[in-house]
Parts: C-alpha cells; sequence; structure tokens
C-alpha cells in the first residue's frame, strides 16, 4: 500500500502542498484532480522521489521511502508531454528502465516486444520517437514506466496534449490495461470524465490541500462544498446547497400554463442534451433531456426538482 | 529548493573530481605562472630599468592610450564579426546544400591560421594607407574571428525549430518582426557566447596588432609585449598584465550573466528535421550571395598567401616547398619535422583540454549545482582567455624554470600550455548544451532506475557528445595555430608550425619569406583536413542524436 502521510512542500514560503494525506491500496486507482497549480503535479514528484518534502512521509508497503532517492524507488512516472528520449529509439526508450536494472539483451528485447504489443505498438521498436504520432508517443511513455514493473504507476496529465477523440480511445486502453495488470495507480489531472472513468477512487486537489476523497459516486452524492459541486457540475437553487442535474425534470408549457421558467441554452452531449435554465426568481439550472423532442432556447418551460436530489452543503 | 538530498558516495567522489580536476589544473598552471609574474614585476627587485610605482604606469598617457584603443577596437571588430558573420549563419543554420560541411570546414580555417600570416595577408592585399591603421586591425579580426560567430551560431540555430518562427507569422508577425521577437531572442545565448569570444579574441589580439598597428597604434597586449620583452621593465609589464586580467574579467562576468538570463530551455530538434534545400529563386539567390560573398572575403587573402609561396626569385615556381625537406639557418630542425610536431602537440593539447574542460562543463551545468557557484567557477574557467597567450608563455617560463616544479624543458609543457589556451572554448560550447538538456529527460532517467552517474552517461553525455566533437575540432584547431605562448616554450629543435613560420620570417631573404608562406600553406591544409574530418564525424554521428 502507498500511503502519503501529511506531506508539506514549500516554493519560496508558499505551500504547493499543504499538509496532504492520502492512502492508495494496492491494486487499486486513485485519480488526482483539480485544477492547473493546484500542487497535483508536485504530489506525484513527491512520491517518485523526485521533489523533497518540507516535512509528511511518503510510505510503500509500510517503508519510508524518505532515504530512497528515486532510481531506487521502483515507482514508475508517465510524464505529462512524455519526456521521451529523443536520442534513442522506441526499443531504447521502452526497455531503458530494463537495462538500468541490468536486464539481459535477449530479456529486454523479449519485454519490450511484450510491452508494445500490450500499448497497440507491435513492431515500432525501431522507429525514432521523432518521428510517432502524439498519441503513439503517449503509449510509447506508457509501455517505458511499465517496463520495469513499478510497484507504483504515477501519471501526470498523460493525455492532456491529444485530441479528444484519441483521448477517449486511450482512456478505455488504459482502464482496460489497469485491469488487466492490476496496477497501483495514481492518476493526475484536470480533467473530470478522465477522472471519473479512471478512477477507483478519486481525490479533488485545491490550493495544495485534498479537499475531498471518494468514488465517483460518493462524489457526486456528496460534493464535500459548493465550488466542488459547481466543478461537477451540480446546480443551485440557494446558497449551502446543490442539486444533481438528473434530478431536475424540465418540459415544455402546456396550453395556458405560465411555467416557471424560460430556456437560456442547450447543447447536444451525445445521447443527453444538457438544457440550461433560467428561472423567474432568478437562478440558473443546468438540466439533462434525452430523446429528441427537448425544450428549445426562449421556450418557456415547467422545472420541477426532485427533493432528493437536492444536497444540502453545511 | 532541488536537490539537497544527501549525496550517495559515488556523487560525492564525482562532484569532487569534475570540480577538483579543472581546478587544479587551472591552480597549478594558470594561477601559478600569473603570481609568478606578479611577483616578479611587483614584489622583486631585480628587473631592469624598472619604472619607478605602479602609479607611475598607470598614470603614463601611453598606458591609458593603450587602454581605450584596446576597449573601442574589440568592440567595433565584435560588432563588424557579427555583421559580416550573419548571414552565412543563417544559411548554414536553415539550408541543406551540397557543400555545406565543406563550407562549414574552409569557414574555419582563417580562425586557425597563425595571427602572424594573417596580418601579412592583409598587409600585401590591403592598399597602400589602409595596410596600418585601426581599419586593417578591424578588418583582420573580423577575418580571423567570423568562424566564431558563423559556427557557433550557425550549429545552434540548425537545432532551433523552425516551427517557431512559422507560428508566429500566422500571428501576423512580419518577416522583420519574426526576426526580432522569435528568431533573435531564442539565438541570444549562441549570439551573446559567440561575440564574447569574439570580443576577448579581439581585446587580447596580438600579432595582428603588432603589425597591422604600426607604431601608432597599441593595445594592452602589444604594450606587454614592448615592455616585457622589448624594454625588459618587469614591473610595467605587471602593472599593465593587472589592468588587462581586470578588464577582462569583468567583461566574463558581464557576459556569464547575460548568458545565464538569456539561456532559453528549448527541446533542441536535430539538424537533419530543420535543415532543407533552399527552393525559390529568391532562397537560392541568398545562399548563394551570402557564401559568396563570405567566400570572396575570406577566400582573397589567403589566394594571395598562395600565391606568395610559388613566387620565389623573381618568378614562380616549387622552390620553396622543396626547401622545406632541407636543413635551414633559421631552425635547428628541418622544417617539415615542425607539421609532425604539431600534429602531436595538438592532439594531446586536445585530449587534456576534453578531459579538463569536460568535466568543467559538467560541473557547471550539473542540475544539483547553485547557480552562483556555477557562475564562478565559468568566470574562473575563461580566466586563461584574458590572461594573453604572451603572458601564459611567459608566465611559464618563469615559473616552471625552478624548483618547485621545474617543468620548463617537458615535452609536455607545450601541450599543456596550448590545452590551456583551448579549455575556454570546449566550456562555452559544451556547458550550454549541458544546459539544454531538459530537465525531465534527466527525472525520467532516474525514475527508471538510473543512478545519478547512469543519467550522466545516458542522458547528458549523448547529448554533449556532438557539443564535445565541435569542441574538439575547435581544441585541435586552436592547439595547431597556437603562437604567442608556444613560442617562448617549443624547444629550438622541435619547433611547431607557427613558431617554424615565425622564425623564417625573422630571417632577411626572399627564400626565407616563400618558405615561411609555404609553411603556413601547409599549416592551412592540415587544420583543413582535420577540420573537415571532424565534421564527417559529426555528420556520421548525427543520426545518433
Amino acid at each position: 500500500m502507498l500511503r502519503i502521510e501529511d506531506v508539506t512542500v514549500r516554493f519560496d514560503g508558499r505551500a504547493a502542498l499543504d499538509g496532504v494525506s492520502l492512502d492508495v491500496a494496492d491494486h487499486e486507482v486513485v485519480t488526482v484532480l483539480g485544477p492547473s497549480g493546484s500542487g497535483k503535479s508536485t504530489l506525484l514528484r513527491v512520491v517518485a522521489g523526485l521533489q523533497p518534502v518540507d516535512s509528511g512521509h511518503v510510505l510503500l508497503g509500510g517503508v519510508d521511502l524518505q532515504p530512497v532517492p528515486a532510481h531506487r524507488r521502483g515507482i514508475g512516472l508517465v510524464f505529462q508531454d512524455h519526456a521521451l528520449f529523443q536520442h534513442r529509439d522506441v526499443e531504447g526508450n521502452v526497455g531503458f528502465g530494463l537495462r538500468m536494472r541490468g536486464d539481459s539483451q535477449a530479456r529486454i528485447r523479449d519485454r519490450v516486444g511484450v510491452l508494445l504489443e500490450l500499448v497497440g505498438l507491435a513492431g515500432y521498436e525501431r522507429r525514432s520517437v521523432a518521428t510517432l504520432s502524439g498519441g503513439e508517443q503517449q503509449r510509447v511513455a506508457l509501455a517505458r514506466a511499465l517496463a520495469p514493473e513499478p510497484r507504483v504507476l504515477l501519471l501526470d496529465e498523460p493525455l492532456g496534449s491529444l485530441d479528444r477523440r484519441l483521448r477517449d480511445r486511450l482512456l478505455d486502453d488504459l482502464g482496460q490495461l489497469f485491469e488487466e495488470l492490476a496496477v497501483t495507480a495514481v492518476y493526475v489531472t484536470h480533467d473530470l470524465a478522465e477522472a471519473f472513468a479512471l478512477g477507483d477512487r478519486v481525490a479533488v486537489v485545491r490550493e495544495g490541500r485534498i479537499v475531498q476523497v471518494g468514488t465517483p459516486d460518493e462524489l457526486w452524492a456528496k460534493p464535500a462544498d459548493e465550488d466542488l459541486a459547481r466543478f461537477l457540475g451540480l446546480g443551485s437553487l440557494e446558497a449551502g446547497s446543490a442539486v444533481r442535474p438528473e434530478a431536475i425534470a424540465v418540459r415544455a408549457v402546456a396550453d395556458g400554463e405560465r411555467g416557471n421558467g424560460v430556456v437560456a441554452s442547450s447543447a447536444r452531449l451525445g445521447p443527453l442534451v444538457r438544457v440550461r435554465v433560467q428561472l423567474d426568481d432568478g437562478a440558473v439550472l443546468e438540466a439533462v433531456a434525452a430523446g429528441l423532442d427537448h425544450p428549445r432556447p426562449g421556450e418557456r418551460v415547467v422545472v420541477d426538482v426532485d427533493p432528493a436530489g437536492i444536497i444540502d452543503l453545511r | 529548493m532541488d536537490g539537497h538530498r544527501p549525496a550517495l558516495s559515488g556523487e560525492r567522489a564525482w562532484r569532487a573530481v569534475s570540480y577538483g580536476v579543472p581546478v587544479l589544473f587551472l591552480g597549478v598552471f594558470f594561477l601559478y605562472p600569473l603570481a609568478a609574474i606578479l611577483e616578479r614585476g611587483l614584489v622583486g627587485g631585480s628587473s631592469t630599468g624598472s619604472s619607478g610605482s605602479v602609479l607611475d604606469v598607470l598614470k603614463d598617457p601611453l598606458t591609458r592610450e593603450a587602454l581605450w584603443f584596446t576597449v573601442w577596437q574589440a568592440t567595433a571588430s565584435t560588432l563588424l564579426t557579427v555583421a559580416v558573420a550573419l548571414p552565412a549563419a543563417f544559411v548554414l543554420g536553415r539550408y541543406d546544400f551540397p557543400g555545406r560541411n565543406a563550407t562549414r570546414a574552409l569557414v574555419t580555417v582563417p580562425f586557425v591560421l597563425p595571427t602572424v600570416v594573417v596580418a601579412l595577408a592583409f598587409l600585401a592585399i590591403l592598399p597602400a594607407g589602409l595596410d596600418q591603421g585601426w581599419a586593417a586591425i578591424l578588418i583582420a579580426h573580423t577575418f580571423f574571428n567570423v568562424a566564431v560567430v558563423v559556427r557557433v551560431v550557425g550549429t545552434f540555430w540548425a537545432s532551433l525549430d523552425p516551427r517557431l518562427s512559422e507560428a508566429a507569422a500566422t500571428l501576423g508577425a512580419s518577416p522583420w518582426r519574426r526576426a526580432r521577437e522569435v528568431t533573435l531572442p531564442l539565438l541570444a545565448p549562441a549570439l551573446s557566447a559567440a561575440a564574447a569570444i569574439v570580443f576577448l579574441f579581439s581585446f587580447t589580439s596580438f600579432g595582428i596588432v603588432l603589425i597591422l598597428g604600426g607604431p601608432r597604434y597599441s593595445t594592452l597586449e602589444t604594450s606587454i609585449y614592448d615592455q616585457a620583452v622589448r624594454i625588459y621593465d618587469l614591473r610595467a609589464a605587471a602593472v599593465i598584465s593587472l589592468v588587462q586580467l581586470a578588464c577582462v574579467a569583468l567583461v566574463v562576468w558581464v557576459t556569464t550573466r547575460l548568458e545565464t538570463r538569456l539561456a532559453v530551455r528549448g527541446q533542441l530538434r536535430s539538424e537533419r528535421d530543420v535543415l532543407r534545400a533552399p527552393r525559390t529563386a529568391r532562397e537560392k539567390a541568398v545562399v548563394s550571395a551570402s557564401l559568396g560573398g563570405l567566400a570572396l572575403f575570406l577566400g582573397l587573402p589567403l589566394a594571395v598567401l598562395v600565391e606568395r609561396t610559388f613566387a620565389v626569385g623573381g618568378g614562380h615556381g616549387l622552390g620553396a616547398y622543396r626547401a622545406l625537406g632541407s636543413p635551414t639557418s633559421a631552425l635547428l630542425a628541418r622544417p617539415w619535422e615542425a607539421v609532425v610536431n604539431s600534429l602531436v602537440y595538438a592532439s594531446v593539447a586536445t585530449a587534456i583540454a576534453l578531459v579538463v574542460g569536460g568535466l568543467a562543463s559538467f560541473a557547471i551545468a550539473a542540475p544539483w549545482e547553485h547557480a552562483r557557484r556555477s557562475r564562478v567557477l565559468d568566470g574562473f574557467l575563461m580566466l586563461p582567455l584574458g590572461a594573453s597567450a604572451v603572458m601564459l608563455g611567459f608566465g611559464f617560463v618563469i615559473a616552471f624554470a625552478r624548483s618547485p616544479i621545474d617543468f620548463r624543458a617537458s615535452p609536455w609543457i607545450v601541450p599543456v600550455v596550448q590545452a590551456l589556451v583551448a579549455i575556454p572554448f570546449v566550456v562555452r560550447v559544451v556547458a550550454p548544451t549541458l544546459r539544454s538538456v531538459d530537465p525531465r529527460q534527466r527525472e525520467a532517467a532516474a525514475t527508471l532506475g538510473a543512478s545519478p552517474g547512469r543519467v550522466r552517461r545516458e542522458i547528458d553525455l549523448p547529448v554533449a557528445a556532438r557539443a564535445l566533437v565541435v569542441a574538439a575540432g575547435f581544441a585541435f584547431a586552436i592547439s595547431l595555430g597556437e603562437f604567442g605562448a608556444t613560442v617562448f616554450l617549443a624547444r629550438p629543435d622541435r619547433p611547431t608550425l607557427p613558431v617554424a613560420i615565425f622564425r623564417f620570417l625573422g630571417r632577411p631573404g626572399a627564400l626565407n619569406a616563400a618558405e615561411a608562406y609555404a609553411l603556413a600553406v601547409v599549416l592551412m591544409a592540415v587544420t583543413a583536413v582535420s577540420v573537415f574530418l571532424v565534421e564527417r564525424f559529426r555528420t556520421r554521428r548525427a543520426g545518433w542524436l
């Protein structure tokens, strides 16, 4: 088990991490969700041994990692924009960690082949990394980190620089891969969908502190505060409460009906349609509608809120 | 913030070596001779014809005039050199064309010519009235230094991502704005490094000023020589040396600060991805005009020089070359032996300079290093540039001719002093490259199990390899052409090429002059071949980077 205990890191007096504690069970994937500059990358660098801490501890399997330098920790890191070794080919990159631990040439070749197969790049051994596409580079970076069988895999916004469609596909692949290899992983992202898709649990970070840790459902059921509720996309009827979009029903007014709001905008998100409604009492709510017959912008609507979907945040 | 982790014992040893070797080398072979000069000049009362107190020397209007002219001509020479070299640097940094490597090699030839020969070539080619004076000095300095800017800036330019400029174009920047706001800031580290080298070279230039300055123009360097060798006033020579050292220390301090501030950490790209053939007629015209103009400027004086070797006794012939195999009154060896001596000395000097300068570069650019200490070491290593070659040679003579280090008769003394002159160049080429390594590459290697030493071998060394080969080429060329210090130290029976040339020039008669020119042409050829070989090696390995 990976245990992060009350870790604080200061840069020029400002705390990038402020008393952060987090446990990651074996074979568990924890995603760390937060805006840029919230300290989530620093957290990964601390675990990897690249960033000394001002106070606190990182323990792996009950052993304090403090005196262990990065290269002896056995913790893999996938860097934000890959940090591939430009002067080596794909095999040179993927086999690097194996060479460091002294594997034989033959064994390295075999294992590189297995890993490339695993990430869908079979036969890429001799390619120069400079000629790879963004998605391919990402896969090489992943294979490189996985090759020496790290005890914990850390990923720092690995899909950050990729286009959306590729991201969605790699997201699926990553999820499968994590399951197949039963890795213990900490995955840092600013993207809600990524965090929810991959994380057994999600740790929400803001300004160097962990705001909440829980399964995606737990977060959705009871976000820790209003900021998080807004970040998750929950609406608000009044200060101190939030309402989940699926608890809000929106329908066009029947003849003679006055309704209680007007549609401000609508946008299709795949099978569902997100409808933003301006209520007559001033509040703005987001609801989801299904099907093709949904209210259009400018239409007056009747908005019903299921009380079970209202969360008291106080 | 970073790297305060307790060092592993291997790391401690490495730090000790990477700092200790350069510091020890410079301590023994630079500071100690310097101290010997100062002791002779300022403390010891044995000097004859002494000019009184230190203040008298400083107050002397001749000293002040020399200082002013030194600063003035060095500044003007640097600006002129950069202006002349930039078009060629641009062409080499952006375009691939037949003969590109040959061009790079040929550009370097003037740089390694003995200054005496360069001076004579311009004396011969410039029209009367212009052949002596400040203009001749500036032109000769430009001729001599153009290679520094073309190679340092051109090499760096070839690793800059052209897409950055293209991105600026799509954002509405005109070509001129792109040059000013994208390319120039990115080039700034290389440009300032090259300009610093040219400035220091012009500042401490000796042979060119001595011959082309005539009696009217004198720099600090020629003043030191006049005082030390002609007038034999060691005190005055020492005081002027101090002034020169102080000036150079100031320049080095300013430029290293500037360089740290200008350093841009970017993804350096392989030349293969950057260079392309000139396509439009306009591009072809730019390439031909830049290279043609430079070829004319560099080629004409050399052509005159070659022509001189055939002009023996009124007619034209190979007599001067044939004479190189025969004994001569000018030397204690046959002239052709100087070729062998030069090659051996320069090889040893290059090896020493690469080891010492390479270690120093790693120490300076080490990720764990404090910025301040790294700057101090960097500046310290530049000092031999500032202490003139004449001063170094003279210092060696008086420091190592007595106990505790009686080194004067050792055959190692010549390569050691040549390495001393070459080390600053090695550092200036290698350290910026190491500094430009993306620190995340090292971190990635560390998370994959590479120890700090392994990270250096696997990440830094391959990146530095290209720079080290370039540095080796520079060091070899510098050692081959080194004159000011070697002339004090080479044994009469083992002269190097520049020393042999100098000895011939000191003798009257057309044959001696022709033999001097012939040896100069041989030196030019040897240098061109060696630089060309380095270029080929560099290109073959480029795919590896």
